[in-house]
């Protein structure tokens, strides 16, 4: 192996006392486990939620929530999911782990900040917690917080509710932009030597890219949060039409709900792929790692991952078909939505290809990595039926919607969250994952949410409007979609109790698990490469590695073992390029 | 095995799918990180004065809008502003000299004179304020508070920079330290700057 002595290797200080080091801690590694822990919190309680409501929807007679509560979990139970847990656990967990460890580097450049970033992470759930004690309650305008029913009484929690929501999101804005500060310049200035850019794992790329478009895209949430958030407080007029609520006119006149949302789509659309691109990474080191084969078309991956970048901030107005906007923009974004598919769909055949004539192993993360593939690809094909504005029209609004993004941007992400860390967890603690807890872990959670989600589809064709809380007085609803709704419930406990068995695997292996030992998957990349596991501070010890290849030599003709690690030297041969490696070795 | 693995150079001893040059530029370094972060920075500034431009270009078709008359002290302090990123480069050019004391007083004036563009920006506000257009009035007084504010709250921002880098200039700092905190200062001014031009060009043209 391959390792350069690194003049820097005593400017890292051990942190000695535990708070230094566990708290105020500035190791990327420990900042990675906080944000981790923070967001798999939060998404329990969000989780808690969804059951609930399901409760609701599958039962009422149980008359367990009314619909302010049933609107106030809802919007929560959203947004905690595609920002709290999913963003955080993607970019501040995975990115703030994985990044350096990946690229060879002691730790982020800005440890300080980044350690900030964390702190106001937390603060930010700490406020989103808080609005569930406030007067009124946490807000219940749905994920997308339209105005004006968002901050218009009537709507729950229309005055403290939503004031903690766009505090919350603002200070979150400011902990993800000094997060991907962070990890874009890593990226940029802190790879090993030989690491160039087109041999980081595709890991790296997906966080890479997806923390530029943080960078861009969280912006317009910040500003459509202060704009609202004057709306409610100082009365100006920059979304809220005239209006009269309950008999009474309100002070405003003249505001475009439609500019808020294009503002919140400017941004929730590249967020869609925020989450996704990392997922995208992940699962191909996953899937290349567990089928001992090279991830098929290494080039065409990394280039369909920017150019989903590129064109995700170009289809924010198929959210918008039914909005009032101009239709001849929704023939520009029905067109675009269609684009994006092309790079998308690149990457799912390159994972088929990946995994044909491979040696698979059905391990625990593989499992979890095939199933994101079969989840990605049904709920991506709904996407392109709800791309098209005349098919969108009808099926707007309904449960064909719910199913749609629940499939593509909740299910597919959360099975990427739990391979990777089954994949991760021998780096992180040492200890393996109990396989028979995971492989039960698996298979209730990828059949049970086909079990949840696969019906809503016909709900939705049917006609069954989303956002409802109660269906019970409708003529169009027939008794089979009430008994399906029951049905769907069920599952939904079933499934949500099923990650306490996650939990209880996670918390129980971190401490008695079987020893790993540092390359339990016998992988390539960098971080498995480590002196110690887990990762000491500094993560290299006295020497730095040097890369000497791609992340994905596995099965390499004429080569014994099945994987090369990334930081293994070329043959001396006598090609020009084994001298040149040659040289290079002699000067450092 | 992988069935289209290029077998044809055994002795390359992977199956990399391109050859790439070493071209390391070496373990990060301090100042050129602290720029390249402070540029990276500015992506997520500029998206969001950008946004906000647009903003105010779309809510501007709708029925209610009235033009809002500017007030004259935004182009005083305009003249602030300008003179206050002039002072950061005659200091920025004073550290990369290594004239301290030319720092010294380029700093100082740059300060003093962002915090004179920040009194200006309250008189106009006051102005505005005389004038009956307060905050909620109108959307192009709402626009015109928010935009300014925003930059404002960058600039108080900007000042803790510029004050953290007085501090370590009074005591004993390397010459490295100071040229890049001053540097980065300067940029950061310029930035600031650039954005305020084009705020006051949206405000001033698009009315």
């Amino acid at each position: 192996m391959a390792y350069v002595p690194s003049a820097d290797a005593h400017a890292h200080h051990e942190p000695q006392s535990f708070v230094t080091k566990y708290i105020w801690s500035q190791d990327h590694k420990v900042i990675a486990i906080q944000y981790s822990l923070t967001a798999i919190a939060v998404g329990i309680v969000a989780l808690v939620l969804s059951g609930l409501m399901r409760v609701q929807l599958g039962m009422p007679e149980t008359d367990l929530v009314d619909a302010s509560a049933y609107y106030q979990f809802m919007t929560m139970h959203g947004m905690i999911m595609v920002v709290y847990l999913l963003t955080a656990l993607f970019l501040g967990g995975f990115g703030n782990y994985l990044i350096p460890l990946m690229l060879g580097a002691r730790d982020m450049v800005f440890p300080y900040v980044n350690m900030l970033s964390y702190w106001f992470y937390l603060l930010s759930v700490l406020v989103l917690m808080a609005s569930f004690f406030v007067p009124g309650g946490p807000t219940g305008a749905g994920w997308t917080l339209y105005p004006p029913q968002a901050i218009t009484g009537g709507t729950p929690g229309a005055g403290w509710g939503i004031l903690t929501m766009l505090l919350s999101l603002a200070i979150f804005i400011v902990a993800a932009t000094m997060g991907g500060l962070n990890y874009v310049t890593t990226v940029l200035q802190a790879r090993a030597r030989g690491m160039t850019l087109m041999r980081m794992p595709l890991t790296v790329w997906g966080i890479f890219i997806a923390s530029i478009m943080a960078l861009l895209a969280f912006p317009a949430l910040l500003v459509a949060a202060i704009m609202m958030f004057l709306d409610a407080t100082l009365g100006t007029s920059f979304f809220m039409p005239a209006i009269i609520a309950m008999g009474r006119e309100l002070p405003h006149e003249g505001g475009s709900p439609l500019l808020f949302q294009h503002l919140f789509w400017f941004f929730g659309h590249p967020e869609v792929y925020i989450v996704a691109l990392p997922a995208f990474g992940l699962v191909s080191d996953i899937i290349s790692t567990h089928a001992r084969k090279n991830i098929f078309g290494y080039h065409m991956m990394v280039w369909a991952i920017v150019i989903i970048g590129v064109l995700s901030f170009f289809v924010w107005a198929h959210h918008m078909y039914v909005s009032g906007m101009n239709l001849a923009f929704g023939f520009f974004f029905a067109i675009s939505t269609l684009v994006i598919a092309v790079p998308t769909a690149i990457k799912v055949y390159n994972w088929i290809l990946t995994l044909w004539q491979a040696d698979i192993h059905l391990t625990v993360p593989m499992l979890f990595a095939m199933g994101f593939l079969v989840t990605f690809v049904v709920g991506g094909l709904t996407g392109l039926f709800l791309g098209n504005v005349v098919v969108d029209i009808p099926l707007a609004d309904t449960y064909f919607v719910v199913a749609h993004f629940h499939m593509v941007m909740g299910v597919a992400p959360i099975l990427v969250v739990f391979g990777a860390i089954y994949h991760w967890f021998p780096k992180i603690t040492g200890r393996m994952m109990n396989d028979t807890l995971g492989q039960l872990h698996f298979w209730i959670t990828f059949l049970g949410t086909y079990i949840i989600f696969f019906p809503m589809h016909y709900l939705g064709v049917m006609g069954m409007p989303r956002r409802y809380y109660a269906y019970e007085d409708y003529e169009f609803i027939p008794q089979s979609a009430h008994d399906l709704n029951a049905f769907i419930t069920y599952a939904a406990l079933v499934v949500g109790l099923a990650q306490l068995l996650f939990l209880y695997n996670m918390f129980w292996s971190a401490f008695y698990g079987r020893p790993s030992g540092g390359n339990p998957w016998r992988a390539t990349g960098l971080e498995w490469q480590t002196p110690d596991t887990p990762p000491k501070h500094g993560n290299w010890g006295e020497k730095l590695p040097v890369v000497h290849r791609w992340p994905y030599d596995y099965n390499v003709p004429g080569v014994e073992q099945d994987f090369i690690p990334q930081n293994e030297p070329r043959p001396h041969s006598g090609t020009a390029e084994g001298e040149h490696h040659k040289a290079e070795e002699g000067r450092s | 095995m992988s069935f289209w693995v290029d077998r044809s150079h055994p002795e390359r001893g992977t199956i990399e799918p391109t050859r790439t040059g070493d071209r390391w530029p070496g373990p990060p370094e301090r100042p050129k990180l602290a720029m390249r972060g402070l540029l990276i920075l500015l992506l997520p500034l500029t998206s969001m004065f950008g946004l906000l431009i647009s903003a105010y270009v779309m809510r501007r078709h709708m029925g209610d809008w009235q033009p809002l008359p500017l007030p004259w002290q935004v182009w005083l302090s305009t003249v602030l502003l300008v003179l206050s990123s002039a002072g950061f480069e005659w200091a920025r050019r004073a550290a990369a000299a290594g004239w301290v004391d030319d720092v010294r007083r380029g700093l100082l004036v740059a300060g003093l004179l962002a915090l004179a563009f920040l009194g200006s920006q309250l008189w106009a506000w006051q102005q505005l304020q005389l004038a009956g257009l307060a905050v909620a009035t109108n959307p192009a007084s709402s626009f015109f508070t928010l935009m300014t504010g925003l930059h404002a709250v960058h600039l108080v921002a900007g000042l803790a920079a510029w004050f953290r880098t007085r501090a370590v200039l009074a005591g004993e700092a390397e010459p490295a330290t100071v040229q890049s905190m001053v540097q980065l200062c300067a940029w950061y001014w310029h930035f600031l700057l650039a954005v305020w031009l084009v705020l006051f060009g949206v405000l001033l043209f698009l009315a």
